[in-house]
Parts: structure tokens; C-alpha cells; sequence
């Protein structure tokens, strides 16, 4: 490209997108990127292959033709069958035609979302650590992200007393994702219920990110919106990608009161106009005949989830069990690094990338998330190295506190 | 329980009872019991391991014979099977339904090999009726496992 002098593209970038902070791990990816061997538990999705009759299911559509737009809220057979996902998987009822439209991604439904019920200036409850995107979006859309830090000691729960602190008359909108994204964290129905109570207190919305609902490991799911009072009070957003190993597939959904809905679209239809079609009637076969594929990869992940707990407390990581999502989230504090010294010292030393826990908020740093979304094989190796590189610093840091003695 | 700590094995015989237990979340030492009984009780026999001989250089040749028999009285088939089945070149032998009924897989150094020991071994036998040799030109996929399949990761390195 041939720059003519005295122009300044900056100049012209909107502020809140000149100051939004570029993804915190570039330069780690990259170096993560040019290392060759490998073993990545950085990786945020499954290791599964979309299964195979969900692939075919796509395939056979495109042989017959379907290549068009569909309606801006997603194919009717879709939108129906998610209704009795819901419902059966749940117990929440909605009306397929006016609450539910199929979106690219949950991503698209956490940004539509946000968009939609955001004044500026509305404070947005966000507890940490957490999941990249949802700050970001809160500021593009003009809302003032609240962060709410989560702690082991609470098995990072969001606990409705501290919640309770960052509330103020200026909050608006709750982002609930739990099971969580880096965390595995899960609420249970009390901690659910205790979170409700001060929402209907404060006369709050939520926004629930369900991602990884099917993802959990002591019970069978549960929804925020499925508590007394709370379905009318809470978007809830999900999609294919975590349960049903769907996730360049970008098709997710979000259900909501009518109103909500009404209003999500009309951005819907003029941003996206609709979901791919391909992607749609892949989510429509996963519907209705993926659920055994559900349970078996579930139950694979839950044996690795266990394998890995183990291992890392064995190696001297304090680290609390996940019940939820894919992803075990170790302090490294006992090795007295960094959260970025010691995935990049991993890296190096032993060919392992992990991602540092404060990529997902401040409130992550002194520990990393490690995801068990790789095969047994690979897990098991990485956790050979990471023991020894563990073993060493520990040792390292046992000479160093002895010497200052 | 059993039948997981089957399935745990028979996709990966690497596994020791520690592992297996703490994946299952079963004590170590009846897992290593349950282990050590199935061996013993040969429900267990072996543990195996899946190879691309093809991709290891082995100029190794395979048949799958359909062998039709004349069954005998009160031992039916079991006695011939048994026949076959006890040369070192056959590597499995099933009873099938339909038109013929022993499936034979022989394993040899060379396309001659394998045809000499059916024409001379295998088809003079008493009780075989006749034979017919399926040579396998290329194994796509074995015991579950797709053979061209075994690409690298195609995810990115890191995914937040």
C-alpha cells in the first residue's frame, strides 16, 4: 500500500478502540507459535472433531441446496428445537418464535446483548477472572465495566456478599458464565439463589453466559434463568461449540423476554442479517441426535479433569477441583513466579504453554489455566514435564529462601 | 466398574492402576485388584498395540479367507476352527452366517507365502470344502482407529 504523506488512519479510529487493550497474550502466543514441540493446554476448545454425523448432516444439506439466507431469527426447525432443549435439559419454557434466535456464536449474543440494554454510563457487574470479551464489549458499548474479583478460598464463586460491595445505583447488568472460563468454577443452586435474591433486590439484569452448562461434573446442569423469577430477568446466552465440539461452526442462541429479543435483532438483522445456514442445520442434527456424543465426551473430560487435579497437586500446585467447563486453574504461587514468568519459563524449559492466569483479569495473576481439552496421551506427558520444571523451581526457590536466612 | 476400566484399557494399555483409579475416581488398590483378576481370569489377555506396519517399512501381506466346512456331528464347527486356527499363520479365524463359514485373516512375508500355505496348508485339509483368498491391498481403518487420520493438531496454539 502506498501511504500518502500527512494522512493519519489514527486519526480517525475511535477512541474507545484506540484504547481498548490489545488480547494480553499476543506476544506470548507468538512465541508460543515459533516453538516447535509443543504441548499446548492453552487451547480454549475441544479436542474432539465435530462428530461425524453432524459433519454429514451439513454435508448432505449443501449437496441438496442449502445455500441461502434464512430468517434473521435462524431456521424455524432450530429455534423449535432448542425451545425443548431448554425445557427438557432445564425446565425453562420459551416461545421459539419470539424468544429465541440463533446467533454466530454465543459471542454475537453476549455483544448483542450488551449493546442492547447498555446507557451509557451503566455499570456492568463482571466477575473475574473471566472470559476476555465481555469488558471490552461493555466499553465499545458505552458501559462501565465493574470487575468483581472471585478467590480460590471461595472456589472462585461469585459469592453473593461480595457481590454486594461492588453494587451500586448505577448498576445495571450482571455477566454470570459459570461453569467458568478460565476458573472451571461452578454455582451451586444456593450460591445461585443468593445471587437471584440480591438481582431482585437491586433490580438488576443478567446476562448469563451458558457456554459450557453441559460441561459439569457433580450434577446435571442447571440455568441461572430457571431460578424463581429469574427467567424474565436473564438473557441467556449459549451455543454449540464447548458441548457439542462445534466450534468453528460459530453457531450459538440466545433466549430472552420477548422485548429483549425484539430489540437484539433489529442490530441482528442489520449487523448479520443470520447465522450461516450450514452451520444451523449441523446445530439442528447435534440437537437431536448429538446427545450420546454429549455424554461420551463429557465423561472423557471428566476422567482427564481428575487425572490432572491429581497430578498437579502431587507435583506441590495448590489447585482446587473444577467442576465445570474444561479447564483447571492451579496457583503457582508456591514456585514464587510470575503468572507470566512461569508460563514462559514452562515454555523454554519444557515445551509447554499454559496461559497466564492475568490474560482473564487481574485477579488472575498467581495462577494459570490449564486446559485437559487434549488427548490422554499428550496430557500425561505434559504433566511429566511440568513436574519436573515444578520440581526445579521449587527446589530453586528453597535454596534462594535459605540463603537469605 | 469393570467394563470402564476395560474401556480406559483397551484404548490406552499404558495406563497403570494409579492413573486408571484416580481417572475413575475408584481406590487404587481394587483397581489394581479388579486388573490383576481379569488377567488371571484371561478376560484380560493381552496388552496389544496398534501398528502402521505399512508406514514402518514392513513388507508384511495379508489374506482374508472365506473357507467354507462340512460341520461335524456334536462338535459342529469347533473342531476344524481348531484345526486352523492352531497354524502360527493364522492370525484370527471367526465363524461368520451367510454363504460360507470360517473368516480366516493369514499373515505372511509374501503374496506366495500366504497362497502356499491355503493351497497346501489350509485347502487340503479334511472337512474344507473350498476356499476363497481376499488379499488386503490397504488398511484405511483398524480397531476404531483411522489410519491416514493421525494429523497434527489443527487448533491454534493458544485459545483464550
Amino acid at each position: 500500500m502506498t501511504i500518502t504523506c500527512g494522512f493519519e488512519a489514527q486519526r480517525f479510529i475511535n477512541p474507545v478502540v484506540k484504547s481498548l487493550p490489545p488480547s494480553g497474550i499476543r506476544r506470548f502466543f507468538d512465541l508460543v507459535a515459533s516453538t516447535r514441540g509443543v504441548i499446548s493446554l492453552g487451547v480454549g476448545e475441544p479436542d474432539f472433531v465435530t462428530p461425524w454425523h453432524i459433519r454429514e448432516a451439513c454435508v448432505q444439506s449443501l449437496e441438496r441446496g442449502y445455500t441461502m439466507y434464512t430468517s434473521n431469527y435462524g431456521i424455524p426447525e432450530l429455534r423449535q428445537a432448542i425451545a425443548c432443549y431448554l425445557e427438557d435439559r432445564f425446565g425453562l419454557s420459551y416461545d421459539p418464535q419470539r424468544q429465541i434466535m440463533v446467533t454466530i456464536g454465543a459471542s454475537e449474543a453476549v455483544d448483542l446483548a450488551l449493546r442492547t440494554v447498555i446507557n451509557p454510563g451503566d455499570e456492568v457487574l463482571i466477575p473475574e477472572p473471566c472470559y476476555v470479551s465481555y469488558k471490552p464489549i461493555t466499553l465499545i458499548a458505552g458501559g462501565v465495566p465493574v470487575t468483581v474479583p472471585t478467590t480460590m478460598e471461595d472456589e472462585f464463586a461469585l459469592t453473593a456478599a461480595r457481590l454486594e460491595k461492588y453494587i451500586t445505583p448505577r448498576s445495571k447488568i450482571l455477566i454470570l458464565c459459570f461453569p467458568n472460563n478460565p476458573t472451571g468454577a461452578v454455582l451451586t443452586d444456593s450460591e445461585m439463589e443468593a445471587i437471584a435474591a440480591l438481582v431482585k433486590k437491586y433490580n438488576l439484569l443478567v446476562i448469563s453466559d451458558e457456554i459450557y452448562a453441559e460441561l459439569r461434573y457433580d450434577g446435571p446442569p442447571r440455568s441461572f434463568a430457571a431460578l424463581p423469577g429469574m427467567q424474565e430477568r436473564t438473557i441467556l446466552v449459549s451455543g454449540f461449540s464447548k458441548a457439542f465440539a462445534m466450534t468453528g461452526w460459530r453457531v450459538g442462541y440466545v433466549a430472552a423476554h420477548p422485548d429483549f429479543l425484539a430489540a437484539m435483532v433489529k442490530i441482528h438483522q442489520y449487523t448479520i442479517l443470520c447465522a450461516p445456514v450450514m452451520g444451523q442445520v449441523a446445530a439442528l442434527e447435534a440437537l437431536r441426535h448429538g446427545r450420546p456424543d454429549v455424554d461420551r465426551m463429557v465423561a472423557e473430560y471428566d476422567q482427564r479433569r481428575r487425572l490432572v487435579v491429581s497430578r498437579l497437586r502431587e507435583m506441590g500446585l495448590e489447585c482446587f477441583e473444577p467442576r465445570g467447563a474444561f479447564y483447571v486453574f492451579p496457583s503457582i504461587k508456591a514456585t514464587g513466579l510470575t503468572s507470566n514468568e512461569f508460563a514462559e519459563a514452562l515454555l523454554k524449559e519444557e515445551k509447554v504453554a499454559v496461559v497466564p492466569g492475568p490474560a482473564f483479569g487481574s485477579s488472575g495473576e498467581g495462577y494459570i489455566r490449564c486446559s485437559y481439552a487434549t488427548s490422554l496421551a499428550e496430557l500425561t506427558e505434559a504433566m511429566k514435564r511440568m513436574e519436573r520444571f515444578v520440581a526445579r523451581h521449587l527446589a530453586f526457590k528453597g535454596r534462594a529462601v535459605a540463603h537469605a536466612y | 466398574m469393570r467394563k470402564k476400566i476395560l474401556e480406559l484399557l483397551e484404548n490406552n494399555g499404558k495406563l497403570n492402576a494409579k492413573e486408571i483409579a484416580i481417572m475413575l475416581a475408584l481406590p487404587v488398590d481394587q483397581v489394581a485388584r479388579e486388573i490383576a483378576a481379569m488377567e488371571q481370569e484371561k478376560i484380560i489377555l493381552r496388552y496389544h498395540t496398534l501398528i502402521n506396519w505399512e508406514k514402518a517399512g514392513a513388507e508384511e501381506v495379508a489374506a482374508l479367507i472365506d473357507v467354507k466346512v462340512t460341520p461335524q456331528r456334536d462338535v459342529g464347527f469347533d473342531e476344524i476352527a481348531g484345526r486352523i486356527y492352531r497354524y502360527p499363520e493364522v492370525k484370527s479365524v471367526f465363524l461368520m452366517s451367510g454363504s460360507y463359514d470360517l473368516s480366516v485373516l493369514v499373515q505372511g512375508k509374501s503374496l506366495k507365502e500366504v497362497a502356499t500355505f491355503v493351497s497346501q496348508k489350509l485347502a487340503t485339509l479334511e472337512h474344507v470344502q473350498s476356499t476363497v483368498t481376499h488379499f488386503i491391498l490397504k488398511r484405511y481403518k483398524q480397531d476404531g482407529v483411522i489410519f491416514e487420520d493421525q494429523e497434527a493438531d489443527r487448533r491454534q496454539v493458544l485459545q483464550l
